[in-house]
């Protein structure tokens, strides 16, 4: 029988792979190129011909969705991903060695923690300039800490195990243990946990970008057309809600999977 | 409680000074040079070594850092340089509304998220429980600029019940001018309590103590909220307590949307202004008041159940 989790979990599955689809397909899909402006045709309400309407300068805002879209889970997914190693494997090491190493990494991830992430990421924009590339950066520099916590949890119980203790009596390399006997299973976390992160990363990459310090326009981005919307909520109110209940949707299903990988590995809430 | 207390405060202090550091580095060590920037790309290499010289910024990293703590220490904190004030002046200006935002917000959050998870516990995987935990999940993956724009499009513009932007320094009016604000910063933590909150909830309706207060016949109002929501409300404060970083990164997005002269809204402004002192100072101030505000949740914590304080 589908049980409630399960349906969850599908239409999660469902609605992130229609997304991913037409976010990679972008170029097939949208009607109109995503930057062709036709001023005859400004601020039109959504219609069969503009599903989600035009902007102040008659740009078709669901081709410029579907590339934003593109753009922002390319650059979610490399923000989330490759700090995540990183961050396992230094927790790793403060949870393997303790003393003076642990003390020297996990002081650096409860500082970095401290920071409100948004903060700490504006801060490094304020340096770059505004843009991708400050972004990018900023997400970089805070994004591992997270992983390094959760990673140096695990860590602290799985050195106490007997495959560990086990594989130290046989004289194996401290690096040999680390990376091929407890890395695997530190994964786990991360990994269940990397689902909010995504979450988290999205709404920072739209939220930059939205207060003009990420994706600069006219490239497209969806928190950046949300803010192209900002001054005609009145008159043309498609520009900025229907690109921002897009980001509501990759939210919902992202979560939506989070959540179901986190219940099948017993890490659930429910 | 004294003992604690001041083990509590001890393990802060190398954090501060860890961020007393970090937050002085980042325009030291992020790829860019802040004076280039400011004066924009024109500048010829002259006039930009010209102003890296009379700002300090040439001189060694440690004697630089040594004159921003000494600063720090005075609560001199520089002047920012687009504005030609004093960072302190602005900051005590700016400071009022921010903490006005968080406080509203948080309020909001508690006021929806406690009933809503003590509901979806007690109606575990029946509908209810179904209906709040989409809710959860939906609120959760709401970009907050994105919900601003809609509350305020929605009950401002359309419906004309409340102020859209702006701010008002006085009760009843900031209130009435935060109202929306808050809304919108209160439902992403209400989010993360109907979450938290419901699990700790499931955990102790579970527990043999709430058995047993069953068993003596109590009315099951009464072992949820006195035995179970109870046992849970250290759950709750560390739930604040962790998510305060969460929190201030949401008051930047909404202070900017709603127009409310906060912090938030100064870091923004700064830092499109590239005006790297007040940016650097703001992000010390928005770090170190994360690790007062989970010192003192933790104090609070620690007061309420003694076998934090004792273990």
């Amino acid at each position: 029988m589908l049980g409630s989790a399960d349906l969850s979990a599908s239409v999660g599955l469902l609605l992130l792979l229609v997304i991913v689809v037409a976010a990679l397909l972008a170029t097939v899909i949208a009607p109109y190129p995503p930057n062709e402006l036709d001023i005859l045709h400004a601020l039109q309400s959504p219609s069969w011909a503009h599903l989600m309407g035009t902007d102040d300068v008659g740009r078709d805002v669901f081709s410029r969705v579907l590339y934003g879209v593109r753009l922002d889970l390319v650059v979610v997914l490399l923000v989330t991903y490759l700090p995540l190693p990183i961050g396992v494997l230094l927790g790793a090491i403060a949870g393997y060695f303790k003393g003076a190493t642990d003390s020297v990494i996990s002081r650096t991830v409860d500082v970095v923690i401290a920071f409100p992430f948004l903060v700490l990421v504006i801060a490094v924009v304020a340096i770059t300039g505004p843009g991708l590339r400050g972004a990018i950066v900023g997400i970089l520099v805070g994004g591992w800490a997270m992983y390094a916590r959760l990673a140096r949890g695990d860590m602290l119980v799985l050195r106490e195990q007997q495959f560990i203790l086990a594989a130290r009596a046989l004289g194996y390399s401290h690096m040999r243990i680390i990376v091929r006997h407890a890395l695997p299973n530190l994964l786990r976390s991360s990994i269940v946990f990397s689902a909010a992160d995504i979450v988290i990363n999205l709404l920072l990459l739209a939220g930059l970008s939205f207060l003009g310090l990420g994706v600069q326009p006219p490239t497209a981005e969806l928190g950046a057309i949300v803010a192209s919307g900002q001054a005609y909520l009145l008159s043309a109110w498609w520009i900025a809600t229907l690109p921002g209940l897009v980001l509501v949707v990759i939210g919902v299903a992202v979560s939506m999977v989070g959540d179901a990988v986190g219940d099948r590995w017993g890490m659930g809430n429910g | 409680m004294a003992w604690y207390l001041l083990r509590r405060v001890i393990a802060a202090v190398p954090v501060v000074i860890g961020l007393s550091i970090a937050a002085f580095l980042i325009i030291h060590l992020v790829p860019g040079d802040p004076v280039q920037q400011m004066l924009g790309a024109r500048a010829t290499p002259e006039t930009v070594a010209t102003v890296t010289h009379e700002l300090g910024l040439d001189r060694p990293l440690p004697e630089q850092y040594l004159e921003f703590v000494s600063g720090v220490v005075v609560g001199d904190l520089g002047d920012s340089i687009t504005l030609n004030q004093p960072v302190t002046t602005l900051l005590r200006q700016r400071a009022i509304a921010t903490f006005w935002l968080l406080l509203y917000g948080v309020c909001v959050a508690l006021v929806v998220g406690v009933p809503l998870a003590v509901w979806s516990a007690v109606r575990r995987d029946r509908w209810a429980d179904q209906v709040i935990r989409l809710f959860s999940t939906t609120a959760f993956g709401m970009p907050t600029f994105w919900l601003g724009l809609v509350l305020a499009l929605v009950f401002g513009l359309e419906l004309g019940w409340l102020p859209v932007g702006g701010y008002t320094d006085a009760f009843p009016d900031l209130l009435v001018s935060l109202t929306l604000p808050a809304i919108t910063l209160g439902l992403s933590l209400t989010a993360i309590i109907i979450r938290t909150l419901r699990s700790s909830l499931l955990e102790s309706l579970s527990s043999d103590y709430v058995e047993a207060a069953r068993a003596r016949g109590l009315t099951e109002r009464r072992v949820v909220l006195r035995y179970g929501l109870r046992n849970s409300l250290g759950a709750m404060i560390t739930i604040i307590a962790v998510n305060i970083g969460y929190l201030i990164g949401g008051a930047v997005v909404i202070e900017t949307v709603f127009r409310i002269p906060g912090l938030g809204s100064l870091l923004v402004e700064a830092s499109l202004r590239r005006d790297y002192t007040l940016v650097t100072a703001l992000t010390l101030v928005a770090g170190v008041a994360v690790v007062v505000i989970s010192l003192v949740t933790d104090l609070v914590y620690a007061y309420l159940d003694p076998r934090v304080r004792l273990s």
